[in-house]
Parts: structure tokens; sequence; C-alpha cells
């Protein structure tokens, strides 16, 4: 008979080593772009225009892109989301229309990124006629955000205790009344995790960008959101496969400067949520 | 008690029915003003049901159904030109569960004064003041009004919901089994407060005991699976009830 103290210990050590196996190439992928990027990292990288066929200079028009990007996805999909979520979690009652709706939020999820690129181009770069520009690809993004920050805001407003809406009826309040000064509010950490977990896979995504906004080389940044621009995933692939002779630290110093951006968003999410937990009155 | 002159609020044939199952059958009842109602009964005979009528929070229940009539101050509350906010006001309730609202004790107060439209900050002060004292509470934390609700103990949670409902001087108080998480002084200092506030405010509360039933009762309603057994003064109903099965509950034969 196995000693089940000996079981415990090899089941524990399997647990642990497969732990292993999935964090320790995660380290090694951020530890290969620090140590090969780092070297590109300077202020000139961060500030300037490329130059010479990008083979030197910095990523500037590239970085203000992404930035403005997320800004006018934020812009385009916080209140359509926020007011889909306390739609569905304090108003909609349990019928086929809602169920749709449920449905086709779970399946937007699913949708590839590529798919959300084409359907831009459909529709806002060629039927509404806005050509390649930052309000396209920030429509497009938007879209593609939606169901995430849906997802995480329904689940935050549910997460409030129902007495406090019953509390708030009971002394006068309609049920707008309550929702606005007392649920929302609460559930505001878990709908700021959402939009930042939104948003920073809208600013990793290249596909949906591709067809809809970005530019292959436009050293000068964008005046109107009419504009194309260039932007940091797409740019992170022009240089690593279009331009021969492209020294390798600019590859990698892109790639870390949009590590960088993606992993302090998420490091913002996971700092609101810890905030949240500990101040948390109910 | 059809010896209740003018009553407050009057039930007539009141039914209502959660999903189609009955919660109350046909109940025909009289609240009198200024004094302690208590709608006692076992688990489940719909006394919850029958306080929340009275301020329409069975509105927010999805699939309920109500027939019959109730009427604040010979007025239907259903009546469609009753604005139900307005209602709310005027008919207060306190839960079984201390609900602090997430804020301070000032906040929790001025909830529903600032909902009704007052803005003034002297007025406002004033009817913290008066709340928290009419709800024996006011010594305990007029120093720290700033604090946040949850700070306070249990019992003083609950008073700080009375003096919540207070703050918006409602005609009638109803109050389920407000002491039934407290201790056994937090639970007097509620019921000496009922005392005090029988004067301004007519109170209908549902007891956690039939114990604290018998303590509080200027008059009584007995709730047997939705149906009103019998009614009358408090007194009478706890030493003499007219009902066998009123006294069976009351000496504990069943409950």
């Amino acid at each position: 008979m196995i000693d089940r103290h000996l079981t415990e210990r090899i089941g524990f050590a399997v647990l642990f080593l497969a732990t292993l196996l999935v964090v320790v190439p995660i380290f090694v992928v951020i530890g290969v772009v620090v140590v090969r990027g780092l070297p590109a990292i300077s202020w000139e990288f961060l500030t300037a225009p490329p130059r010479n066929g990008m083979t030197e200079g910095g990523i500037f028009p590239a970085l203000v892109g992404t930035i403005v990007l997320t800004l006018g996805t934020a812009v385009a999909s916080i209140p359509l989301a926020v007011g889909g979520a306390i739609y569905l979690a304090e108003y909609a009652t349990d019928s086929w229309l809602t169920r749709s709706i449920r449905l086709a939020i779970v399946n937007l999820a699913g949708v590839p990124s590529v798919v959300y690129g084409l359907f831009g181009l459909g529709l806002f770069v060629l039927f509404l006629q806005m050509g390649t520009s930052i309000l396209a690809g920030s429509l497009t993004l938007a879209i593609m955000t939606l169901p995430v920050i849906i997802s995480s805001a329904e689940e935050a407003l549910r997460a409030v205790p129902v007495e406090f809406r019953t509390v708030s009826a009971s002394l006068g309040g309609t049920r707008w009344q309550g929702i606005w000064r007392i649920v929302l509010p609460q559930a505001m950490p878990g709908v700021v995790t959402g939009v930042l977990l939104g948003l920073l896979r809208a600013a990793g995504e290249t596909a949906p960008i591709l067809f809809t906004v970005v530019a292959f080389f436009l050293p000068t940044l964008p005046h109107s959101p009419f504009d194309q621009t260039m932007a940091l995933p797409y740019h992170l692939y022009v240089v690593s496969t279009q331009v021969p002779g492209m020294p390798p630290e600019i590859q990698f110093g892109t790639a870390l400067v949009l590590m960088g951006l993606v992993l302090s968003m998420n490091v913002a999410a996971t700092l609101v949520r810890r905030r949240f937990r500990s101040r948390r009155q109910w | 008690m059809s010896f209740v002159e003018e009553p407050v609020v009057r039930l007539e044939n009141l039914s209502f029915w959660y999903s189609g199952e009955p919660a109350l059958r046909d109940v025909n009842l009289e609240i009198p003003r200024h004094a302690i109602t208590v709608v006692f009964g076992p688990a489940g005979s719909g006394k919850t049901t029958l306080l929340r009528i009275i301020n329409r929070l069975t509105d927010l229940a999805p699939d309920g159904r109500i027939a019959g009539r109730a009427l604040l101050n010979g007025q239907d509350i259903h009546d469609p030109s009753v604005d139900v906010v307005d209602l709310r006001r005027r008919v207060g309730m306190v839960f079984a569960l201390p609900l602090p609202l997430p804020g301070t004790i000032r906040y929790n107060v001025t909830y529903g004064p600032k909902l009704a439209g007052v803005r003034n900050r002297a007025t406002l002060d004033e009817i913290v003041e008066r709340s928290l004292t009419q709800a024996a509470l006011w010594d305990e934390v007029k120093d720290r009004l700033d604090d946040p609700a949850t700070a306070l103990s249990g019992g003083q949670q609950q008073r700080l919901c009375i003096a919540r409902s207070l703050a918006l001087t409602p005609e009638v108080l109803l109050l389920d089994e407000p002491t039934s998480g407290l201790d056994p002084i937090s639970t007097s200092r509620v019921e000496e407060s009922l005392y005090l506030l029988r004067e301004e405010y007519s109170i209908v509360i549902v007891p956690h005991s039939v114990q604290q039933a018998s303590r509080v009762a200027d008059y009584a309603a007995f709730l047997l699976s939705g149906e009103l057994v019998e009614a009358g003064p408090g007194e009478a109903m706890f030493s003499n009830p007219q009902d066998q099965r009123t006294e069976d509950y009351i000496v504990g034969r069943f409950g």
C-alpha cells in the first residue's frame, strides 16, 4: 500500500511543476525582451520619429498613435458599455430579447480580431466614408472592447448587495436614483478594472487597426480624427519583418515599450481591485 | 378591530400572491394611529408581505399579484394617481438586519431628505439631530457623525436605520423584526424608543418573539398562513385570546 503522505507530496510536486511550466515561459519572454530591448530605450527613442528607413530614430509617432487610439476607444466604448451593463443588470427582465442580447455579447467576445478589422473596414472606412482614420480605428476597437467591459461591469453591478436598492427605495428613491447614488459608485472599482483590462487588449491588437487606421510610415503626429496614424503593434510588425537590415535593438525596444504600456495598465487594474477589497463596506 | 376610530391604515379584503402562491388571504385589518400595532405569527404566515404592501415595496417583486385594497388615511395606495415615491416617504420601513448604506452616519440619515429635495445645510443638521435623538442614538454618535456607519455596533446600526426612516417624518413606521439580530440590551433600547415614538408616529411591528409582542403591543393581530385569525387590544390578546389557534401559538404548542 502506498503511503498516503507520499502520494500527497508527489501530487503537490506535480502541480507545482505544472505551475512552473506556465509561469517560467512568461518570465523568459519578459526577460528576453527586457534584456535585448533595454539598450535601445533612450529619451530619443521615445520622443523622436523614425529616420533612415526606420533603422534609426525613435518610435514617437507610433507611441502617440497607440495612446490616442486607446483614448478614442475609451471614449467610444465606456458610455455604451457601462450603459449597457446598467440596463442588463438593473432593468432588463428575463425575456427572449434579453437572452439574445446576452448571447450576442458572449459571441462578440469570441470573434477573431481580424474579423473586427474587416468589419471596421467595411462599415466605418468604406460605407460611412470615414476613410482610414483614427475615428474608424477607435470605433472598430471600441466594438471589440464592448463585451469585455459589459461583462465586468455587469458582474460588478450584480455584486452590489440588493439590500442597498431596497433601502434606497424604502427611503423614497426612484430606481435610477438608487443606481446612480449607491449601486454604480459601489460597483465602480469593478467597472474600472474591466475598462482597464478591455483597453489594454485594444492597445495591443494589430488586426483591427490594420485595415482601419494604421500607416506604414507617418512621422508627423495626427491633427484630426480623420487622420491616419502609426501605432505600436503594427510598427512592431513592420520593424520586425518589413525592413531589411533593421537593428535588433529597435525591434526589441519597440516590443519592450508596447509590453510596458500593456503591463502598466494591467498593474493599475490589479491595484484598483486590491484597494477596493480593503475598503469595501459590505 | 372594528372599534378602531379613524385608522391610519386600513386593509380591505387584501390578498396577495407570489408567482401564484397565496401569501395573504382576504385580510381585513385596521391599524390605529399613534399606537404600536404588533403583527405576529409563525414563519411564512405573510407578516412581511403585509408590511411590504403598505409601502408598496411589493411593487419590486416581479411576480406579485394583489387583490383588495390598502388605504392610507382613506386613500387607496395603489390608485394610479398616487406617487409611490411620496408614499414611501410617508410610510417608512426598518428591516430585520441592520442595513446601513455605504457611507457616514450623517450620509445615512440625510439620504432620504436629500432625495426629497432638502438642500439647506442647517435644515439637514437639524434633521440629523432630531432623528438620531428620537432613535435614542444621538448621545452616542453626536461627536462622530462623519464616521462610517459600519463602525457602529449592530444595535447602534439598527437604531441608525430607524433614525434614517424617521428623518422623513413618516406618518407610519413599519418595522420588520427589527431586533432579531440584536443582543438583549440593544433590543430593550429599541423597544424603549418605540414607546416614545408612538406619540408622533403610528407603528406597525413584526416582533421576533411572542414575548416581544406581548411587551410592546398596544394592539395585536395574529396571522396564520396568510389569514388574519384575530386582532384586538394587546393586553386582551395575550392574556385571553379568543381563537384556539392564537392561544396555541402564544403558549407555544406550535410555531
